[in-house]
């Protein structure tokens, strides 16, 4: 299998392993679910450390550094906010 | 670090994400399962300081802009999440959602520069896709910002020629893309990010207030294709993974939202090109209601039987969560029956209602789900809608053509007496006008919720 072949088959299954673990979820979790998925995709930070690291002018590495930032907003602010609202539903489990 | 040990460092990280969400899924676990996302975005974040490439691990001198750079965003992330009130979280994750779409548009920008002639068609496909869904996630979540914030109105913005200008503007982002394509250029990629961004505002402006958490949604999921498409670039597989994960698991989410809603998805997003802004019927028509006093409210729980709590979002604003406790704690006490009915949308989006009132310790138990509470409202003697309008407003059922029909509502109209606590006869979000506050066995009281419930519970004491 080529290599952009492996990478398309792992999309695939992507695709409907994140169709499958969401697909019975209450509407209750609606809002702590999309908070958590949408911190999950700050992991673009990933990308931003590696295009970073590899820039060479000062055009690359501004805008590799500004999306560094900005991913780090991203996955940071992401968990703790999706946290503070579980935590709420922690509270209601012990009355 | 080597490759194998990388990319299984990578393979558990990716694991651990897909735990998250399964973790998040279900209540008991869901705490858990958005530590463990994070604990895998952590895990993913250190290794790729060790990452083996062809050009080996990072070159040392952009290392102190690296971490410069994490740690701003760090500062400014951390406060933000957690000094946001409760009742503005979906702002905030609109804002998150739209930095992280900024974030892989700017990546992809940098990729693109860095692309070669050799690079393979593939790859030129996916980082322009990424630039374009990443400015339009970027924009679009800051308009929808905007909205919740109430920066900006929260009625479906309908510009002139808006439906030829949001073509327009989409077969030039077309157009653009394919001139990008072709020839490797940086002033026709910022054209076309520019172009981009442009759209997002287009697509979302058309939106009304209601229907927002859906797009912010549905912009989630975009932002996690771009993570994805990126992954394909760096040939980063956890980027594929997780960036996929979030793409399929924020559509079905969208979809079930927008079931949740009653709505269909096109109808949500096309809905105000194809149908003209509806504009609240009577309005501007002097009625008679029936206004009481707290003192009245209070006879009137006192009496009965069965009271259905019906919080909206009036009551977050208000901050009246615990005050509306201390009411139901003491109607308990009373010996009368007191459950709380949560429409799903109850708030600003889907579960936001629950969130708030577990955030004031109010029981479990007494929270009851719309399709539980709607068959009990005919034994129900006292409905009491604190700060909600849109969620019990009989004209989702009887009023096609009107902006929420079609969405499930709360039946508190077949209880035998309505309560609303209301700061004024405004209508609520969606900006339809409610029927049934003319209904004659309807009671308001107006006032800010807390201040009302507070008199309310006064007068039970004294009661």
């Amino acid at each position: 299998m080529s290599e952009a072949m492996a990478l398309l088959a792992i999309f695939t299954l992507a695709i409907f392993v994140g169709f499958e673990v969401v697909s019975k979820v209450s509407s209750t979790l609606h809002t702590p679910l999309m908070s958590g998925a949408n911190a999950i995709h700050g992991i673009i930070l990933v990308g931003a450390i590696i295009v970073a690291s590899h820039s060479h002018t000062s055009l690359e590495l501004g805008l590799s550094i500004a999306a560094i930032i900005l991913a780090t907003i991203n996955v940071v602010g992401g968990f703790v906010v999706t946290d503070r609202m579980l935590e709420m539903f922690k509270g209601k489990k012990k009355s | 670090m080597s490759r194998n040990l990388y990319d299984l460092m990578g393979l558990a990280a990716a694991v651990l994400f897909i735990l998250a969400l399964k973790g998040l899924s279900s209540p008991k676990s869901a705490r858990r399962g958005n530590a463990l996302g994070a604990l895998g975005a952590f895990v993913a974040t250190i290794i790729v300081f060790f990452y083996p490439g062809e050009k080996g691990e990072l070159p040392l001198d952009n290392l102190g802009w690296i971490l410069g750079a994490i740690a701003i965003g760090v500062v400014i992330g951390v406060p933000a999440a957690r000094m946001v009130k409760m009742t503005q979280m979906p702002q905030m994750v609109a804002l998150f959602n739209g930095v992280g779409g900024g974030a892989a548009a700017l990546v992809a920008i940098v990729e693109y520069i860095k692309l070669g002639e050799s690079a393979s068609f593939a790859a030129v496909l996916a980082t322009v896709f990424t630039v374009v869904v990443g400015c339009i996630s970027f924009s679009g979540s800051i308009v929808t910002f905007l909205k919740l914030q109430e920066l900006m109105t929260t009625r479906p913005v309908i510009l002139p020629f808006g439906r030829t200008l949001i073509f327009a503007n989409l077969a030039a982002v077309i157009g653009v893309s394919g001139w990008v394509m072709r020839e490797l250029g940086t002033s026709p990629l910022l054209i076309l990010a520019g172009l981009s961004l442009l759209f997002g505002v287009l697509f979302v402006l058309p939106v009304g207030g209601a229907d927002v958490p859906i797009v912010i949604s549905l912009l989630n999921a975009f932002t996690g294709l771009t993570v994805a498409a990126s992954g394909y670039v760096l040939e980063a597989t956890l980027l594929i993974v997780a960036g996929t994960l979030v793409g399929a698991s924020g559509t079905i989410l969208t979809r079930l939202m927008a079931e949740a809603m009653g709505r269909s998805l096109f109808g949500t997003l096309f809905g105000a090109f194809t149908q003209k802004a509806q504009d609240a019927t009577g309005t501007g028509e002097e009625r008679p209601v029936k206004s009481g006093s707290p003192e009245d409210v209070a006879i009137l729980l006192n009496y009965a039987r069965r009271v259905v709590i019906v919080p909206g979002f009036g009551l977050a604003v208000a901050q009246a969560q615990h005050t509306v406790r201390e009411m139901a704690d003491l109607l308990s006490a009373k010996g009368i029956d007191v459950a709380y009915g949560i429409h799903p949308v109850a708030g600003r989006m889907p579960g936001h209602m629950n969130v708030l009132l577990a955030e004031a310790n109010v029981p479990y138990e007494q929270l009851v789900e719309m399709e539980e509470v709607n068959p009990t409202f005919a034994q129900t003697d006292v409905a009491l809608v604190v700060g909600a309008n849109d969620v019990v407003n009989p004209a989702a059922k009887t009023t096609p053509g009107c902006p929420i029909y079609g969405m499930p509502i709360l039946d508190v109209q077949q209880s035998a007496n309505i309560i609303f606590l209301k700061r004024s006869m405004r209508p609520g979000f969606a900006g339809i006008e409610n029927e049934l506050l003319y209904d004659t066995k309807t009671t308001l009281l107006f006032g800010d919720a807390k201040a009302s419930l507070t008199k309310v519970v006064s007068a039970l004491k004294s009661l």
